[in-house]
């Protein structure tokens, strides 16, 4: 037999079922649009991260020391209070030091490719217009090996830079801007005074813009000389198999070698913040729908109060303490939220498989659809809000109900 | 001589307010075991107000009641309750039955709440009930189903369920026709004799003469009959 609290409710709910109904239908679109809707922003951003982690090396270590080394006065007298001014540092030549030796350590880690490059700008010059672009100078073999750009080309190929000295691989915004195409040649300009020509051997595609229209590659031993530093490497570009460990690993490379290493977590760590607002806003807008909800079973449960007042007077002089009139209360309560959200669970479920009909904006494929990704976690935190609004909102009239002294209902009816 | 079931002892009740008014004035008054009392009083006298006093439904405002010989001012609202639930059985003049429920439903209702007998063990007892109060075949009608003395037979049914030792009632008959009325006084009267401590208050002089025993109210004070003390 089911406990008396839950048959009582179940008799006020199906007394009042459309009411009942239409709180349902409410918490049913709360839980079905936060599903979704939080979704679709996940999908979004698991595939604007994706993007970012594969075409990117995972860690990036630059001829950067983020703390400069200590004094030897202060090495000397480690208590003593020494101030030390007016130094003047040692004007080293930039550049990672012994990178050729940390690429071979890096090397024989398991799960760990790493590729030399030489970071520098430079400025691209076509029908008398100046492009600004920041020049990458690989090692086209081994910088295969850390991103997946070879993936991202439209035509040509990284590869190309091995056997063409003189070739360069821009990005596709940059080829659309100039109107160049494969086989094009450019004049270059570098800060170190170089002025050469390159020749376009690959155009790429990686979705995001400022890699399209800024960044090119050019073959490593090409750039160093147009940047006048001959054997010079001022970034080592990291892939990890598991893109997870990025932070352990940069950190062992820190503290083994110096030179800043910063996993892709901290070079898009706006990006990422902006990904925390964006789903702060996300999950409390739609949260908010179901706080919404939350006022429909507010509404039918002060109803059932009002108008079952004598019964629960009758249940309370016959011997029902009032936790039992709560309980009453809070199980409608907590029967609506729970078809809710099972019937929201549907409904989310539903409009994601729409939602992954719809083309996605922008993309430059037209047979690309919106990326909707359903985790769990949504699933969990949407039905936790949902009941808990339902609980909260049925458990102000239940107390109310609890607290009223049944003799007077006695009293009026007689 | 036996303990007295239920007793009030300068039962006082006050309801405060600009000009306080006196419902229940200074009774004292022992209800044996296995005895029918019957409470009479002109309309307004305060029967009502004393049976929930009885009935641990109200508080006093001086005085106490005594169950089984405890006094029960101590007991907070949780142990009251409790003691409803077990010892005491109400009927109301208005028969408060759970129209969503079923007459068996109803009867039931505080057995689940006790949860002292198994589910077959608790269909068996509401059924039984209802033969003794001559009405089985509506154990499965809606309350709104029923003919006035069905309901207040129903509602006795269930005052009855936790085999409770005293049975307090208040105008059980006031709804019915003579006839019915009547019925449901022989139904106290033999429920008094099986033992219970039975208290029904009425207007009806006749059927107040049927009782063991009476108690006049005017005012909230005793005035006479043949159990004052
Ligand atoms: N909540 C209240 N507020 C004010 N006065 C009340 C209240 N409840 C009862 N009374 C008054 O207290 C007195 C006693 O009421 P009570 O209901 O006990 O009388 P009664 O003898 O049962 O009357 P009846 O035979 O009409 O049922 C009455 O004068 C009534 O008007
Ligand atoms: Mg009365």
């Amino acid at each position: 037999m089911i406990p008396l609290p839950l048959s009582i409710a179940l008799a006020h709910l199906r007394s009042r079922k459309r009411q009942t109904l239409v709180s349902v239908l409410g918490v049913m679109l709360g839980v079905g649009v936060f599903i979704s809707i939080s979704g679709m922003m996940q999908g979004f951003q698991s595939y604007f991260l994706s993007q970012i982690v594969e075409t990117n090396p995972h860690v990036v270590v630059t001829d950067e020391i983020r703390r400069a080394a200590p004094q030897p006065m202060q090495l000397l007298h480690p208590a003593a209070a020494v101030q030390i001014s007016r130094i003047l540092p040692r004007d080293p030549v930039r550049g990672i030091v012994g990178a050729g030796a940390m690429l071979d350590a890096l090397a024989a880690m398991p799960g760990l490719s790493a590729a030399p490059t030489l970071r520098g700008q430079m400025i691209l010059r076509r029908a008398g217009r100046d492009y600004a672009v920041t020049a990458l100078g690989v090692d086209p073999v081994r910088e295969l090996r850390v991103t997946s750009l070879e993936r991202d080309m439209r035509q040509g190929s990284l590869a190309a830079l091995g056997t063409r000295p003189d070739g360069v691989v821009i990005g596709s915004g940059l080829a659309d801007k100039m109107g160049a195409t494969l086989g094009d040649t450019l004049a270059v300009a570098t800060t170190a005074g170089g002025e050469s020509t390159l020749r376009v051997v690959g155009i790429f595609h990686t979705g995001l813009e400022q890699q399209d229209t800024g960044q090119v590659y050019v073959a490593l031993a090409r750039q160093q000389s147009m940047q006048g530093r001959p054997r010079v490497v001022n970034e080592i570009h990291v892939r990890l198999d598991d893109i997870g460990r990025s932070i352990p690993v940069a950190a062992m490379i820190e503290g083994r070698w110096g030179f800043k290493a910063a996993p892709w977590e901290e070079t898009y760590a706006r990006i990422l913040s902006v990904f925390v607002l964006q789903n702060a806003i996300i999950f409390s807008t739609t949260g908010s729908i179901l706080v919404v909800a939350g006022f429909g079973i507010f509404n039918i449960i002060s109803t059932v109060v009002m108008e079952k007042a004598r019964d629960i007077a009758i249940m309370r002089s016959v011997g029902m303490p009032r936790g039992g009139v709560v309980a009453i209360f809070v199980i409608e309560g907590l029967v609506v939220g729970v078809l809710g959200m099972v019937a929201g669970w549907l409904l989310g479920w539903g409009i994601a498989a729409v939602l992954r009909q719809v083309p996605s904006p922008g993309a430059s494929d037209p047979s690309e659809k919106l990326r909707v990704v359903l985790s769990g976690f949504t699933f969990v935190l949407g039905s936790a809000i949902a009941l808990a609004s339902a609980v909260g909102a049925a458990w102000i009239p239940a107390r109310k109900a609890a607290r009223t002294d049944p003799l007077a209902i006695i009293r009026g009816a007689t | 001589m036996t303990i007295a079931t239920l007793e009030g002892r300068g039962l006082t009740r006050v309801l405060p307010g600009p000009v306080p008014t006196t419902l229940v004035a200074e009774v004292d008054t022992a209800f044996p075991p296995a005895s029918f009392t019957a409470i009479t009083g002109p309309s307004g006298s305060g029967k009502s107000s004393l049976l929930y006093l009885l009935g641990l439904l109200d508080l006093p405002t001086a005085g106490e009641v005594l169950v089984d010989g405890q006094p029960t001012s101590g007991l907070d609202d949780a142990a009251r309750t409790a003691t409803r639930l077990e010892r005491f059985g109400f009927v109301f003049q208005f028969h408060f039955l759970l129209p969503e429920f079923s007459v068996l439903d109803n009867v039931m209702l505080p057995m689940r709440q006790l949860g002292r007998l198994r589910p077959e063990a608790m269909r068996a007892r509401a059924m039984g009930l209802l033969d003794q109060l001559d009405m089985p075949e509506v154990a499965h009608k809606r309350p709104d189903a029923l003919s006035g003395g069905q309901r207040q037979r129903t509602a006795v049914a269930r005052a009855l369920a936790n085999d409770p030792q005293i049975l307090l009632a208040d105008e059980p008959t006031g709804s019915l026709d003579t006839r019915n009325a009547a019925a449901v006084f022989a139904i106290l009267r033999a429920l008094a004799r099986e033992g219970r401590t039975v208290v029904a208050v009425t207007h009806d002089e006749a059927l107040a003469a049927t009782a063991d025993r009476r108690i006049r109210l005017v005012d909230g004070r005793v005035v006479g009959g043949t159990a004052a003390g």
